[in-house]
């Protein structure tokens, strides 16, 4: 099955019987369209669906959901998630004008996941991998003590059956909601990525738009080779944060993928459409021992 | 005589310390109605200042830990530690100075330490950024790690950072990768590591260099996710919540130890550790070389697995079947 072809059956389901009122059948009903974010023009479903959610007319990515993400890289019925039921609980009892359980709940409801990083084993292009991705609809898919669990988890699983990693991540930094406990994730996660690193594992980083604060400065940068979306916003310290300390507007295209690639930080810009392709070539060489096919 | 620093809480105490010392200007001999008014001046000074500096709340102790006459890690360097030699520079760029790095014997043990460098006036203060470090800094960091590693010297780190510096040429050069790489390179490096939280501990700039085999934190030393005037602003558009906001994020040394995150609290003296450095010296000194004994005795394999242990054990999550 090609991308594309996945993202129609995907549209497809998600059209089928929605909470048992609407039944629009296998078909994309003819004339939904959006309006693109960034060149505002029209754009129809089927276009985007077809278009792997890449506007036609302009080339700007449309966030994915993590399951989305998922089904990008993952060879066709490969994927098995693990480590589902982990999430966040409120160990502070954290309330600042609104309380985090709150919020918790209503990312619960937006986005069905119970946490905002999804991880579990695949294969991409025949390779058996630990795939994962973030869903930046769950509280801007900051990191708390489950996601960085999460994190180590895969990390440590993908070291004990000798599996490449490949991390999709989208993320607005650590999740002040848990305080602490949230900052020494970025330790804990570092310290899994290095067992991998250590067991000579090949882990793939893909950073999409945005990956900010503690997991840039984290486990999303100490990957093998780092792959990011075009016009993806990268980097540590937030762009208001940054005009607020210097006291004057940043220059145009900062922290964007584009100028990671030219300050020397990432392996790549690499459109979405291309990236399953590159990842398994990738994965040929870097997973694939020395013997060429 | 510079202007004492007077800190938000203590403005009441300050007062009244300063009406009573005008009164003790005065010749009180002839008047012994004004005499006993001092007298309960005194015991009423003694009074306010016993519950001015106990049941801080977290920003009373943010307040105490930015105190711009708190002891800097260089106070640091030149009392709890002998034969101090200053290393520079990160090879690759340039010597980041808001990170110190040296190697120096601290109670017969030779050792090698990081920590960050604030300054004790304006002129240190823009040489060394105010304790925020670039890129080049952690690189320093990280190159002194490797070569505590390779002679096996233990190492010791002092925290006391606002944050990583947040600017265009630190985003340039990869302040988020620094970062990172420092934080893989402590987790796993093959000799004792003892952290501590001296001042101020903001998010991933004071982690980079801030965790280990041992925690240890002043008393009034904060570690924090992120600044309570900065989170303030993002949860309540505004930064006067900082107070309200600095309590929620359990910040403190003591909220530390309950959630298993550091090992001890050094008690500082009355009003903080300004006050009597020496003190704080003293006490800081010994609890770092107990640390030190205690994981003399381990072989690195066993050090680096119990380190990894200790940050996989943090964290608190539910698990249901799925």
């Amino acid at each position: 099955m090609s991308i594309s072809d996945w993202f129609k059956a995907r549209e497809a389901r998600r059209y089928t019987s929605v909470e048992g009122e609407r039944s629009v059948g296998a078909e994309v009903p003819d004339g939904v369209w959006s309006k693109c974010s960034s060149c505002k023009r029209i754009v129809y479903e089927g276009q985007l669906i077809e278009n792997v959610r890449v506007c036609p007319h302009c080339g700007h990515h449309f966030d994915l959901t993590a399951h989305e993400r998922v089904a990008l890289f993952a060879d066709s019925g490969s994927f098995e998630e693990f480590d589902a039921g982990v999430g966040s609980t409120d160990p502070l009892g954290f309330v600042a004008a609104k309380p985090y359980t709150e919020s918790l709940e209503s990312a619960r409801d937006r986005s069905g996941l119970p946490e905002g990083i999804v991880f579990g084993r695949a294969t991409v292009g025949g390779h058996p991998v630990v795939l994962g991705a973030m869903d930046f609809r769950f509280i801007g898919a900051s990191m708390g003590s489950a996601v960085g669990e999460k994190v180590a988890r895969a990390f440590e699983l993908a070291t004990r059956e000798r599996r490449a990693v490949v991390l999709s991540t989208a993320s607005g930094g650590a999740r002040m909601q848990e305080g602490m406990l949230s900052l020494m994730q970025m330790a804990k996660t570092s310290a899994a990525v290095r067992r991998l690193a250590e067991a000579r594992l090949p882990y793939i980083a893909v950073l999409t738009n945005p990956t900010m604060g503690g997991v840039t400065a984290s486990f999303a940068v100490l990957a093998d080779v780092i792959l990011s979306e075009p016009g993806a916003l990268v980097g540590f310290a937030g762009p208001r944060v940054i005009e607020q300390t210097i006291k004057q507007h940043l220059p145009k295209g900062f922290q964007s993928s584009e100028s990671l690639l030219e300050h020397g930080m990432i392996d790549d810009v690499v459109p979405r459409g291309q990236l399953p392709a590159r990842v398994t070539v990738l994965l040929d060489y870097l997973a694939g021992g020395g013997e060429g096919s | 005589m510079t202007k004492r620093h007077v800190m938000e809480f203590e403005r009441p105490l300050v007062e009244l310390e300063s009406k009573l010392e005008e009164l003790l200007r005065l010749d009180l001999g002839e008047n012994p109605e004004l005499a006993a008014e001092v007298a309960g001046l005194v015991e009423e000074l003694d009074r306010l200042r016993e519950s001015t500096y106990t049941d801080l709340s977290a920003w009373d102790r943010v307040q105490i830990s930015r105190h711009p006459e708190r002891p800097k890690s260089q106070d640091y360097l030149v009392s709890i530690f002998t034969d101090v030699i200053e290393l520079h520079g990160d090879r690759t760029f340039g010597d980041d100075e808001a990170i110190v790095a040296a190697l120096a014997t601290i109670d017969g043990r030779r050792v090698a330490v990081l920590g960050h460098r604030k300054g004790r006036n304006v002129r240190e203060n823009i040489a060394r950024n105010f304790g925020m470090a670039h890129p080049e800094g952690f690189r320093k960091a990280m190159r002194v790690m490797r070569l505590a590693e390779k002679f096996g010297l233990p190492l010791v780190t002092l925290i006391d950072t606002p944050g990583a510096f947040p600017g265009i040429e630190a985003e340039e050069r990869g302040q988020a990768w620094a970062i990172a790489e420092s934080l893989a390179l402590l987790s796993g490096l093959r000799v004792p590591v003892v952290a501590v939280g001296i001042g101020e501990g903001g998010s991933g700039g004071a982690l980079a260099i801030g965790f280990g085999d041992r925690l240890i934190m002043l008393e009034n030393s904060y570690y924090s996710v992120i600044s309570p005037e900065a989170c303030a602003s993002i949860l309540h558009k505004d930064a006067g919540m900082a107070a309200d906001v600095a309590t929620c994020l359990a910040m403190t040394a003591e909220d530390l130890v309950g959630l298993g995150i550091v090992d001890e609290i050094v008690p500082e003296p009355l009003g903080g550790a300004h006050r009597q450095p020496d003190v704080v010296f003293g006490a800081v000194r010994e609890r770092v070389s107990a640390a030190l004994r205690e994981l003399a005795g381990l072989d690195p394999d066993s050090l680096v697995a119990a380190r990894y242990d200790r940050l996989r054990s943090i964290g608190v999550i539910e698990e249901s079947a799925g």
